[in-house]
This record gives structure tokens, C-alpha cells and sequence, in this order.
């Protein structure tokens, strides 16, 4: 064999093995959603969201887990976002390169990365152990500390897109810094902004970590945001594990429901920044 | 101009350096309350873990102990789960999203680019308790049938490596952790290896093909050169997802707080650890000795996501001076 031969042999191996690499990714996605969709599907009827999660044994649904995850996320994103936004807001447009800056930037990516059971463990020992039980509230905030890292980075990301010759015009016929920020670049940083907070939102929603000790879990219908919650991960994570063939059932529908619910707001806030953002579609 | 007019401007003029001094004011609060976030995560887990630590003293980490009823712990056991399934995860994962990155900036096609991409990135997005619940019932049943006993039989005798791969097929365990993490992390270092690889001028790519070289050749030669400093960033970014994840692996691993040399053994991870026993902990030496794991496992991840952005974050200041 000559050397020609070797390195297009090698060439032929490497790209091959890179092109089976890309499979196995393609194919792990795939098996997992097979796997949900064909264990979660016998559960999906009317009573899966009529009815609240059931004794061991009895059939039932997880209207009440639906409701305490949709409440916690919604109190996360609410309490996440507009930290998250301003905070995002002055890396972007007032911080900019100072030292202060530098180190928020670099604290707010640790956060990003920090462990999410981690963030449970900081909110029992504030929250938790101050009001002496476990809440909704509680797992309301646990999620927005997981949001607000999110949303500072996607936030000062997006506003750096927008055209300095933009903020420069608006500067020059006199307006504040303010004017500038909240009539010129959030309007044009809009569709961005929005993608950043469905990826929070999808984020979120599925985590189950920060809730252990914080929200934990209620079998029955509750409203009180001072006492503990039924959310789908946790619903998910506990009957799973249970020995209850109708349980692991719920558990699977749940598992299906979290996860498509995940996977169309993750691909709508794509969709959402190639469609709308004024130029986009250059971005990645 | 009359003097109502002036009035009016001062008053205006007023007014708006009011609200820029509001909204300033709160960009930077909210800016700042990040920070006091951070400060809040170091200060709750120190003050929390303070009882174990000043109980056990150093002993804590070099201790394999871990018995709630004579109120005893230690953090071997937690500690080396947590650095062994990340260490095995990441040798499955690199090769693999090595590939993907690779297939992703330099072999697919313009239409295909988009909707792989965007596949691996769905993968990232699927929450890590349908990983766990997925890897308990699908893959740890595969794995327990077919490769386990091929393991045991084909490398359990080898001499050094074989001590790897012995005892019963459990199913659960060490090496199944391993796997479900390598899968979770492999859109994460592929997504930072593509970035990094398109990072790369085309003139460095085009002047190598222009003088014969093949796509691999290429690759190898010119692409990984120039990006290793974000290649080592991207994979340690990974490893920092791998330290921490919590609920897939509290499903595959078995939580068994000891230090087995086989891979198929179950074990317990830090996470896993306090997942499992957080709520149920009684006792203030036990509660703490949980948060002292905790601390642990943050000061890992720290130091390996600080030192990935540092690296990432000299790239692109290199990737910034060459444009």
C-alpha cells in the first residue's frame, strides 16, 4: 500500500466514524422519545388531567402535579426574568467592559453551571428553615435562581446584537441613556429577548433537583403556596420509583407530557429567532 | 426663549435624569443581586456544612464511613462515584461529540447542518429525570443482558484491568451511570467543539486543502491546532455538567455509599447522595454531613468551570484580535 492509499484509507475511517458518532447522538434523542411516546401514550386519557394523583392501587391523574408545575414556573420566570433582564441590561448597555462587569459576567456563568441540587440546598437553608416547612414558594424561587442566570446571559446577548448606529441616533436628537435602552433597543432586541425567556421557561420546568427540598410533593389538590406542592418532576421521580404498576404508569405520561411540553418550547424559540430578529438568521 | 419655556425645559430635563438615575439604578441592583446570589450559594453551604466539618475535621474526606445510625460520615465514597462515573462518562462522550462537532462544521451538507444541529441541541433540552427514568427501565435492562456479562467474561480475567469488570451483572450500577451521563453531556461538548471549530479562518483550511491534504488531514492538522485551547474548554465545560448532574444518575447508580473497584458495582455519586438522604436525614451531624458533600461537590464544579471559561474566554479574545 502506498502512502496515497494510507491517507485516504485513514481519511475514508475518520469520516466515517464521525458520520457513526452523529448517529448514535441522532439515535440516543430518538430512542428516548420512542420510549416515552410508546410507554406514555396508554396513559394519556381524560383522567390524566382530570383527576388529582391517587392513592397506591386506585386510578387517578396529575391535574394537581400539572398545576403546582405550571404555578412554579410561572412564579420562577416572574421573579427570574426581570432580574434577569436587568441585570442583563446593564452588562449590555452600562457596564460594557468595567471590571464590576467582568466579574458579574464571570459570576453569572458559575451560577449557570452551578449543580441545580445546589440551588435546592441554598433555598432550604433560606427558605425553608426560616418558615419551617416546605412550600411552593420555596420551589418558586429555587427556580428563579436557576432562571436568572439564564436570562442575564441570553439578555446581554441579544441586546449586543442591536446596531450601535441604533443607540448612537437615539443619543444624538438628546435622549437618556433609559429612553434609549427601553424605546430603541428592547423593541429591537424584542424577538431575542423572547426566545431567551422560552428557554428558561423550557429549562425550568423540568427540573426536578431544586424541588427535593423545597417544594416537595403533595398527593392531594392544593392552591397554598406556603405549604408543599405536587409538581410533574417530582410526581415523575416518586412513582417511577414506586413498585405500582399505575403509578409507573403516571409516572411514564407525565415523563411524555414534561418533555414534549420541553422539546415545542425549545424548537418555537428557535423558530422565534430565525423568523423574527431583524437581520437573523446570521446569528448561528 | 421666555422663562416659562426655561422653566419647563429644567423641569423636563428634571424629570428625565430622574428616571435615568431609577433605571440605572435598578440594571445595576438587579446586576448586583447576581453577585449576592453566588455570595448566598458559598455562604448558606459553608454555614450549613460547618457542624460536619468541624466534627469530623479532615477525616471527612479521607473516611469511608457513612452510617447514619452512629451518626459517623465520610466523603470518600460519594466523592469517588462522583469522579468516577464523570471520568468515564467523559471517556465515552469526547470521542463522540469529537465526531459530531466534526460532522456538524465539515462534512454535512448546508441542508442537513441545520436540523442535526438542532436535534443534538433537543437532546441538551430533554430534562435530566427522563434521562433517569429512561436509563432505570430501557438502558440499564440492555446493558445488564448483553454487554455486562460480555464484560465479565471477555475482560474480568485480564490481569490490572479485569478487577474492572467482575462480579454479577447488576444492571444498575457504576458503569450505567457512566453511560446515561456520557449521553447527557455529549450535546454540550459537541455544541462548544462546533462553535469552536467555526471559529477557524477558511484561509488556514483552504491554504491545507490547497496543497493536497485530505479533510481529515485537515482537521487533525490545521482545525484542532488551532482551537485547542477551546477544545479542552468545551470537554471540561462538560465535565463540570457531568460532576454535578443529580437526578439521572440518582436512578442508575444504586446508591450504595462504598468504594467497589468494579465498575458494576453500584455506588453513589455526591448528588445522588444527597438527593437520596437530604430529606430523610435525622439528626443535625447527619443533615450537615450532607451539606458538607454539597460544598464539596460546589468547589469541584467551581474549579472546572472557572479554569473552561478562562480557557474559552482567552480564545475569544484571541478569536476577537484576529478578525
Amino acid at each position: 500500500m502506498n502512502r496515497r492509499t494510507i491517507r485516504k484509507f485513514t481519511n475514508g475511517l475518520a469520516l466515517t466514524l464521525s458520520g457513526l458518532a452523529t448517529f448514535i447522538g441522532l439515535f440516543c434523542l430518538g430512542a428516548i422519545l420512542w420510549t416515552l411516546i410508546s410507554n406514555g401514550i396508554a396513559g394519556m386519557s381524560v383522567a390524566l388531567f382530570t383527576q388529582n394523583t391517587p392513592p397506591p392501587g386506585s386510578s387517578g391523574g396529575i391535574l394537581n402535579a400539572i398545576y403546582g408545575s405550571v404555578v412554579m414556573t410561572l412564579i420562577g420566570i416572574l421573579i427570574g426574568a426581570p432580574i434577569g433582564m436587568l441585570a442583563g441590561t446593564y452588562l449590555a448597555e452600562y457596564g460594557r467592559a468595567s471590571r464590576l462587569s467582568t466579574v458579574i459576567r464571570f459570576v453569572n456563568d458559575s451560577l449557570l453551571s452551578t449543580p441545580s441540587i445546589i440551588i435546592g440546598l441554598f433555598i432550604y437553608e433560606l427558605l425553608v428553615i426560616r418558615m419551617g416547612h416546605f412550600s411552593a414558594l420555596a420551589g418558586g424561587v429555587a427556580l428563579a435562581v436557576i432562571a436568572i442566570p439564564i436570562t442575564v446571559r441570553t439578555t446581554e446577548d441579544m441586546l449586543n446584537l442591536v446596531p450601535q448606529g441604533m443607540k448612537d441616533a437615539s443619543t444624538a436628537i438628546g435622549a437618556y441613556p433609559w429612553r434609549t435602552i427601553t424605546s430603541i433597543v428592547y423593541p429591537a432586541a424584542r424577538s431575542g429577548i423572547v426566545t431567551g425567556l422560552l428557554l428558561a421557561v423550557a429549562r425550568i420546568s423540568g427540573e426536578t433537583a431544586p424541588l427535593l427540598f423545597t417544594a416537595l410533593n403533595n398527593q392531594f389538590w392544593s392552591t397554598n403556596l406556603r405549604a408543599p406542592m405536587a409538581n410533574l418532576p417530582m410526581v415523575i421521580f416518586v412513582y417511577a420509583l414506586s413498585p405500582y404498576k399505575n403509578w409507573q404508569q403516571l409516572a411514564w405520561s407525565g415523563a411524555l407530557l414534561v418533555t414534549l411540553t420541553i422539546l415545542i418550547l425549545s424548537i418555537t424559540a428557535r423558530v422565534a429567532v430565525s423568523a423574527l430578529s431583524p437581520g437573523g438568521g446570521n446569528k448561528r | 426663549m421666555n422663562t416659562a419655556a426655561v422653566a419647563f425645559d429644567s423641569r423636563h430635563a428634571a424629570k428625565q435624569r430622574f428616571r435615568e438615575t431609577l433605571f440605572r439604578g435598578a440594571t445595576l441592583v438587579a446586576a448586583l443581586l447576581v453577585l449576592a446570589l453566588l455570595g448566598g450559594v458559598v455562604a448558606t453551604l459553608l454555614h450549613g456544612s460547618w457542624p460536619a466539618f468541624s466534627h469530623f475535621g479532615f477525616a471527612f474526606l479521607t473516611r469511608a464511613i457513612w452510617n447514619p445510625v452512629t451518626d459517623e460520615f465520610g466523603a470518600v465514597a460519594p466523592i469517588y462515584g462522583t469522579v468516577v462515573t464523570s471520568l468515564i462518562a467523559m471517556i465515552i462522550a469526547i470521542p463522540i461529540s469529537f465526531g459530531i462537532a466534526i460532522f456538524l462544521t465539515e462534512l454535512a451538507p448546508a441542508w442537513l447542518k441545520r436540523p442535526v444541529g438542532v436535534a443534538i441541541e433537543l437532546l441538551a433540552a430533554v430534562p435530566s429525570i427522563i434521562f433517569g427514568i429512561w436509563g432505570l427501565f430501557v438502558l440499564a435492562p440492555i446493558l445488564q443482558r448483553h454487554v455486562q456479562p460480555w464484560l465479565i467474561e471477555w475482560l474480568g480475567p485480564l490481569p490490572l484491568v479485569g478487577k474492572l469488570f467482575q462480579g454479577p451483572p447488576f444492571g444498575i450500577g457504576v458503569l450505567t451511570a457512566s453511560v446515561v451521563l456520557a449521553i447527557m453531556v455529549i450535546p454540550f461538548i459537541s455544541a462548544v467543539l462546533r462553535d469552536v471549530f467555526e471559529t477557524v479562518p477558511d484561509v488556514l483550511k483552504e491554504s491545507a486543502y490547497g496543497l493536497g491534504a485530505t479533510t481529515w488531514e485537515v482537521i487533525w492538522k490545521v482545525v484542532v491546532p488551532y482551537s485547542r485551547t477551546g477544545i479542552v474548554g468545551g470537554i471540561m465545560l462538560g465535565l463540570g455538567r457531568a460532576l454535578g448532574e443529580t437526578m439521572a444518575v440518582t436512578f442508575v447508580i444504586g446508591n450504595a455509599h462504598r468504594v467497589s473497584p468494579s465498575l458494576l458495582a453500584p455506588g453513589t455519586t455526591i448528588s445522588a447522595s444527597i438527593a437520596n438522604e437530604f430529606t430523610e436525614a435525622v439528626g443535625d451531624l447527619y443533615t450537615s454531613s450532607l451539606v458538607g458533600l454539597g460544598t464539596l461537590l460546589f468547589l469541584i464544579t467551581f474549579t472546572v468551570i472557572a479554569s473552561a471559561r478562562f480557557m474559552l474566554l482567552r480564545l475569544d479574545r484571541r478569536a476577537l484580535s484576529s478578525v
